[in-house]
């Protein structure tokens, strides 16, 4: 549960960032991802970073999806 | 000279005359309001709508208006919705003791330009000065008149099942860039409100056709209390589509952050039109022409279906109600 | 928007649906154990789209929901000590306590602010050194590692008036709860998407070895939903119970680490009262000891007056997933979303409330 949106780091400045998502950016903290850098993507939840978003897993999920779709028609 | 609004400034006496004299009669302009009689006095010979509103928005500046601008558009708008030809505004000022004049002068600057730009005079008015912490900075009522054009007949419940629903722009973009400002949310965005005056967009519409059924204009609650209103009036239902919604990525990212749904957040500047299926292409084509419409979508249809509901077909092509907001959108961390 | 459009493509969705009705031959119930599951489930209309075969129940993965009247009521009564700025998340303000609710004492002259972070909560603590903010601190396992941090930041700060009422709870020690007391037979397991970006997917291992039952993690859009229900079929098909990842993108078996550490340098688990299933051991945070000056029950003598459950709720129920909305006597004739009697209809994830806004007519 709880609402987490992929975001963009766009700068970072000790141990906060600053992130975007569709052109609204906001200063959000790296407290609990320390690894992240300036052009990851992490989950945003209340004003933290709480995940990195693995970007070769998101494309093997939609891999999968485009062919489960292929096989469906 | 003083820089701030005082009790004196509502009381009647010499220094309630001068702020009316010099800050609103000579920024408004116009010969009836000039004149300074208590009532305007004028002739008209056609069918009339009437309407009043109040604006208490805070903050009274925010990104792409003020409460002024809003003032005005607000009681435009609701003319528009019937059809009529905005012609004359009330401007009832309740002001919070300490605000400054300098504010003031801004609001009242902004009033005169929105209502130039809708053809609007402001032709009487009145001025109350209260208690600090009785009033938010500055609350504004204002009350319009317009024309209704020969043979023109819109109402909420004229909706009729086959006809089709224009959205005539992309819809939050009030609510988030109003959000925005609030303390304890903060976030930036150059996205600004949307709001507008429509009696010239709705003029445009009028002169193509005049199978236009229902007109309104989304505020507070958004779309769907909008369309689930007018559901209801016309004892309809109405479907739409998600897909052909228009959102902007701002709004979206936004709302996604704070848990909101687009479909409820409020506008300024936006006109939903229930009209004659016939008609609705060339409608639409007469909106995408006009500035505040270029984003405009024929976003659904009237049905037989569940009279008084609304139902929107999901991204996945399953249908769900859609129900009018109940109580405040709040942001969530669920 | 990267990471959220492509994973609403309908062309995708409609894949993994035909997928799943292919497959699924065997009758079957499935928990969505998150409250955000729930919502997404509703708005994006899957229960329509899945064969008669699978039967969804949700669970009591909604911290705003479980949050015992007896809480609320020490929050409402925080709110009433002059001097204090209660800040909170929006989700709470609506709900009821035994007579009153945040937002009506709001309403009364409490100063109660809704802040979208603690980070706006510290902010309001630096600018008002004479008033005392406590900050309402529920969320599952995502939330409490930024409550904790918020914790470290005012020590680090040195921010002296920043207290936090810990109402934050555990996940798997509920669920354990509710598997052993079984009284609703499941299938499977949605398991709660961010909760397990932070504890990781071995949160969940008790649940297919000790009680045979099949889980998936799932993130939230629908492809990332139905995906997971494609898992759960997989696996009950093929008579197996393991815990499988779907939402690959963001969780991984291990978690957060550094997210679970700092959690539990601030928290300790403590027993904790769920409404509606009653006390569960080690369910809860408290601040430990060390930090004890930022706990608001530690700082104040919270008095607040004998809690009255609300009459003919079965919210409780609801949680467990016994029942739906559907059966309960109040769902929509007095309780509403604009009058909540319990916490289901006011939280935006609430059961109630996403059968309120999104069911059709027929209740589903």
């Amino acid at each position: 549960m709880c609402l987490a949106v992929p975001v963009m780091i766009t700068k970072i400045e000790g141990k906060e960032a600053e992130v975007e998502i569709g052109g609204i950016s906001r200063r959000i903290s790296l407290w609990l991802t320390p690894e992240a850098k300036v052009g990851d993507y992490v989950l945003l939840h209340t004003g933290y970073a709480i995940s990195l978003l693995d970007q070769e897993e998101a494309e093997e999920t939609l891999k999968l999806f485009e062919e489960i779709a292929k096989a469906a028609k | 000279m003083e820089d701030k609004i005082l009790l004196a400034h509502g009381s009647g006496g010499k220094l309630a005359h001068d702020l009316i004299v010099k800050s609103f009669v000579s920024a408004l302009d116009n010969p009836l309001l000039a004149q300074m009689d208590d009532a305007a006095v004028f002739d008209v010979k056609h069918r009339l709508a009437f309407t009043t509103d109040s604006y208490v928005v805070n903050p009274i500046f925010f990104p792409g208006g003020d409460i002024g601008k809003l003032a005005v558009c607000g009681t435009v708008n609701d003319l528009a919705t019937s059809g009529a030809r905005p012609l004359y505004l009330s401007l009832a000022l309740i002001i919070e003791e300490g605000l400054s004049l300098n504010d003031l002068k801004k609001v009242i600057d902004s009033i005169k330009a929105t209502a130039d730009e809708a053809g609007v005079k402001i032709i009487t008015g009145d001025t109350k000065v209260v208690n600090r912490g009785s009033a938010d900075k500055l609350f504004i009522n204002t009350s319009g008149i317009g024309i209704i054009p020969e043979g023109v007949s819109i109402s909420g419940s004229n909706a009729k099942s086959g006809d089709k629903v224009i959205l005539s722009g992309t819809i939050g973009d009030h609510g988030i860039a109003v959000l925005s400002k609030r303390e304890g949310i903060s976030f930036s965005t150059t996205l600004e409100s949307d709001c507008a005056p429509l009696a010239g967009l709705v003029e445009d519409m009028l002169k193509v056709s005049r199978n236009i059924h229902s007109l309104r204009d989304p505020t507070r609650g958004g779309l769907t209390t909008t369309l689930n209103e007018l559901a209801e009036q016309s004892k309809v239902g109405i479907r739409i589509e998600e897909s052909k919604i228009p959102v902007r990525d701002e709004v979206i990212g936004a709302c996604e952050m704070l848990g909101f749904d687009p479909l409820y957040v409020a506008n300024e500047g936006k006109m939903v039109a229930i009209v004659a299926a016939e008609d609705a292409e060339k409608i639409l084509k007469v909106m995408k022409k006009h500035r505040y419409g270029k984003d405009a979508a024929i976003i659904g249809e009237v049905i037989a279906d569940h009279p008084g509901r609304l139902v929107m077909r999901t991204l996945l092509g399953s249908s769900r109600i859609v129900d009018m907001l109940e109580g405040d959108l709040l942001p969530r961390i669920c | 928007m990267k990471y959220i459009t492509e994973f609403r493509r309908s062309e995708l969705a409609e894949g993994l649906i035909f997928d799943i009705r292919q497959k699924s031959k065997r009758k079957v119930r499935f928990m969505e154990f998150c409250g955000g599951h729930t919502v997404a489930i509703f708005k994006y209309g899957i229960r329509q789209t899945l064969p008669p075969t699978i039967e969804m129940v949700s669970g009591p993965g909604c911290p705003v929901c479980v949050t015992a009247t007896a809480d609320i009521d020490k929050a409402i009564a925080l709110a009433a000590i002059p001097g204090v700025i209660i800040t909170s998340f929006g989700d709470m303000l609506r709900v009821p306590g035994s007579r009153s609710s945040l937002q009506k004492v709001r309403a009364e002259g409490a100063d109660v602010r809704i802040v979208y972070s603690t980070m706006d909560a510290l902010a309001f603590a630096q600018d008002n050194p004479n008033k005392t903010v406590v900050f309402i601190g529920v969320g599952f396992e995502t939330t409490a590692p930024t409550i904790a941090v918020s914790v470290l930041q005012a020590k680090e700060q040195g921010i002296k008036n920043y207290r936090v009422l810990s109402l934050n709870k555990l996940c798997p020690p509920v669920i354990k709860s509710i598997l052993d007391v079984g009284e609703v037979k499941l299938d499977g397991l949605i398991c709660p998407g961010h909760v397990s970006a932070i504890t990781g997917s071995n949160a969940w291992e008790f649940v297919a070895h000790d009680y045979g039952i099949p889980c998936v993690v799932a993130g939230f859009e629908p492809t990332d939903i139905l995906q997971c229900v494609d898992m759960l079929v997989t696996q009950v098909e093929k008579r197996e119970a393991k815990v499988e990842i779907a939402y690959k993108r963001g969780v991984t078996p291990e978690g957060n680490l550094q997210a679970q550490h700092i959690m539990l340098q601030v928290f300790e688990p403590c027993p904790a009262k769920w409404r509606g299933i009653g006390m569960v051991p080690d369910s809860g945070l408290k601040l430990r000891p060390k930090f004890a000056i930022y706990d608001a029950e530690v700082a104040f003598d919270i008095k607040p007056e004998p809690t009255v459950e609300p009459k003919g709720c079965i919210c409780g129920e609801i949680l467990r997933g016994v029942k739906t909305p559907a059966d309960c006597r109040l769902f929509r004739k007095v309780c509403t979303p604009e009058n909540p009697v319990g916490p289901c209809m006011v939280s935006s994830e609430g059961s109630c409330s996403a059968y309120y806004l999104y069911g059709d007519d027929s209740g589903r």
